[in-house]
């Protein structure tokens, strides 16, 4: 009871990054809590997935393992998951912010009336008193996340609800062994009682789904555009440094916005963050959205027109000036100093 | 066949444009110092609707909002492209409410009006991004929901077929309606105003409107019922009050705090040429490039 529970996703049978990043930041938060860490399998031919998860320090895996389970449909798994919750009263739950967690999660919230925190960049436990009443609350979920426009960091609580449910992006938190050795127990879930026809009214056709060949989490080296990048021309300089430099492309949402490029390439609260050795941020202004995902680049350069801009107090190098004119010039200077 | 058609829609201070005022000291929005626009997403909800409606003659497109009075604007703004009207839910005592209190109340609201056949929403709103009210709203009406929809590839024998936009590809899904639908920015953009339908609508007003207006209701806007948009307040609805508004809503801001970036050493350059190739010079021999 009282436990936290992170829900696995699970896409042709390969666990999500997003869940073992969960797992790791929810294996510590039980911990401070002194409670269990458990794990929600949903899909079809789970055998064995447990030892996939165990090393992340999960003590239970819930398993629910049926044909009609996979590909992933709103309402059974939303029924599992309800099951769970109401007999197993967790303190805290984990989804990742994807295309499934933001489809399940809400209706999860609503059937069960707990609140909801979208995009959490951070996740802490910590204490409240509410300033009216001076209820006192232990040990809450602070559930964190940048908010309007990025003036503002906003601290979320549930403080009479339970669980605590919160979505983080993939990328945000770390993905840690926890111990290559542990085990827990594995508890298997009766879907055939448990689920109707109706559970599986929305059936799916027709699924087209692509391993993605961008892999901004694991490039070294990003040159990134903002929104003064002005155009999709314009991103073609980025492109070329990029290329260059062994490097992938990335982009403000202000950007992506504006149809300079795919939202694949998206970097920050509402896309990918990344931890590259190099950042080169090209016309981006750094509202706190951006910087979110990110500020652990071990590197910024910023170039701008703007002396003024946010992003150049976190960067190491800033080039005020026109991009126009000093990509050409970085391109140049590498290939005449370089093998 | 017709259907009805009813499209969740929100009006939202443009978060593209936001100032140092944009927030007040308890942490919620200050829409007053914000210009307000139709939620991008929303629009292309109604597209979708307005589409199945050029499909389907005899079809219904009504919007659904909840906020201020001011709100109404974005009802008109969907009646001059094509929207046959709308409801504006609208009370003191939804103030503050967070997705679960929004969605209990909207769902209220769609209880009432009772027959339809599809509910249409943008997936998110961009003053908060949560994704959350589409598949709330679903939850407490007791329809499935589709989201991330790109496109309704078609309706036939009272089964929806749609178009899924995921992360990394498409998706294509079918279920019997109702339904509840939630719009992705990729799909089709919202057509435009018609000029025929603006004039048509430009004095649809909501009561409030009207007696602030000091207009005449019973004159003019009697003899003509399309001019008139629905207006919910709490009562109409016959909510529990434990679910409305702050009361209702069990995430609570703890804090905000203002964005300070913590300020590094940073070494400032031009765009001449010395200071690129000095720049350049020490990233190779650091082996940050090379």
């Amino acid at each position: 009871m009282n436990n936290v529970f992170v829900y696995i996703e699970i896409e042709e049978g390969a666990i999500a990054d997003v869940s073992l990043e969960l797992l790791t930041k929810g294996k510590k938060l039980a911990q401070q809590l002194g409670k269990k860490l458990e794990a929600i399998a949903i899909g079809y031919k789970l055998d064995g997935i447990e030892k996939q998860l165990f090393p992340y320090g999960v003590d239970v895996v819930h398993v629910a393992d049926d044909k009609r389970l996979a590909p992933y449909t709103t309402l059974p798994h939303n029924k599992i998951v309800c099951e769970i919750f109401k007999n197993e009263k967790p303190e805290i739950a984990l989804f990742g912010a994807t295309s499934v967690g933001r489809d399940l999660a809400p209706r999860i919230c609503s059937t069960t009336g707990s609140g909801l925190t979208a995009d959490c960049t951070s996740l802490e436990i910590g204490d409240h008193t509410d300033p009216k009443t001076k209820t006192e609350y232990k040990n809450l979920l602070y559930q964190i996340r940048p908010a309007f426009g990025g003036n503002i960091i906003a601290t979320i609580i549930n403080p009479e609800t339970r669980p605590q449910i919160a979505t983080v992006r993939e990328g945000v938190m770390k993905q840690e062994i926890f111990d290559a050795k542990y085990t827990g127990v594995v508890k298997p879930i009766d879907v055939k009682n448990l689920l109707s026809k109706e559970d599986f009214v929305v059936q799916v056709i027709e699924r087209e789904i692509e391993k993605s060949k961008l892999n901004l989490k694991a490039a070294p080296i990003i040159v990134a555009g903002g929104y003064g990048v002005g155009s999709k021309e314009n991103f073609k300089l980025l492109h070329d440094l990029a290329e260059v430099l062994g490097g992938e492309v990335a982009a403000s949402r202000a950007a992506v916005d504006s149809g300079f490029a795919e939202h694949e390439r998206q970097v920050g609260q509402t896309g990918v963050t990344v931890r590259p050795k190099l950042y080169i941020a090209c016309g981006i202004s750094g509202a706190v959205q951006h910087t979110a995902g990110m500020a652990e680049s071990a590197l910024v350069i910023s170039i701008n027109n703007d002396p003024n801009a946010p992003i150049n107090t976190i960067a190491d190098y800033t080039i005020i000036g026109d991009l126009n004119e000093v990509l050409p010039k970085m391109i140049k200077y590498y290939k005449q100093n370089t093998k | 066949m017709g259907l009805k058609i009813l499209v969740l829609a929100k009006q939202v201070p443009d978060t593209r444009n936001v100032g140092q005022d944009a927030m007040k000291s308890d942490g919620t929005v200050n829409r007053a110092a914000l210009p307000a626009i139709f939620n991008p997403e929303d629009l292309n909800a109604l597209e979708q609707a307005l589409q199945l409606k050029d499909k389907f003659p005899g079809t219904t497109v009504e919007i659904i909002t909840m906020g201020p009075t001011r709100a109404a604007e974005i009802i008109r703004e969907a009646m001059y492209r094509g929207a046959d009207g709308g409801y504006l839910i609208t009370d003191r005592a939804f103030a503050g409410s967070d997705t679960l209190a929004t969605s209990y109340t909207i769902s209220l609201a769609v209880k009432k009006i009772k027959e339809f056949d599809l509910i249409l929403a943008g997936r998110q709103a961009i003053d908060g991004d949560t994704a959350q009210v589409g598949p709330q709203v679903a939850e407490k009406v007791g329809i499935p929901q589709i989201t991330y929809a790109e496109e309704i590839k078609g309706i036939e024998n009272n089964v929806i077929t749609v178009k899924r936009r995921l992360e990394r590809g498409i998706e294509v899904v079918k279920c019997p309606l109702p339904v509840l639908v939630t719009v992705h920015s990729s799909a089709a953009e919202c057509r435009s105003r018609n000029t025929k339908l603006t004039m048509k609508y430009k004095r649809a007003k909501t009561l409030t409107e009207l007696q602030e207006a000091g207009m005449d209701y019973e004159g003019f806007y009697k003899t003509r019922p399309y001019l008139t948009i629905k207006e919910w307040t709490a009562d109409d609805l016959n909510p529990d009050p434990n679910c409305l508004g702050l009361t209702g809503s069990p995430t609570k801001v703890k804090n905000i705090e203002n964005v300070v970036l913590t300020a590094k050493e940073t070494v400032r350059l031009t765009a001449d040429d010395k200071d690129i190739d000095f720049l350049m010079r020490e990233l190779i021999a650091n082996h940050t490039i090379g």
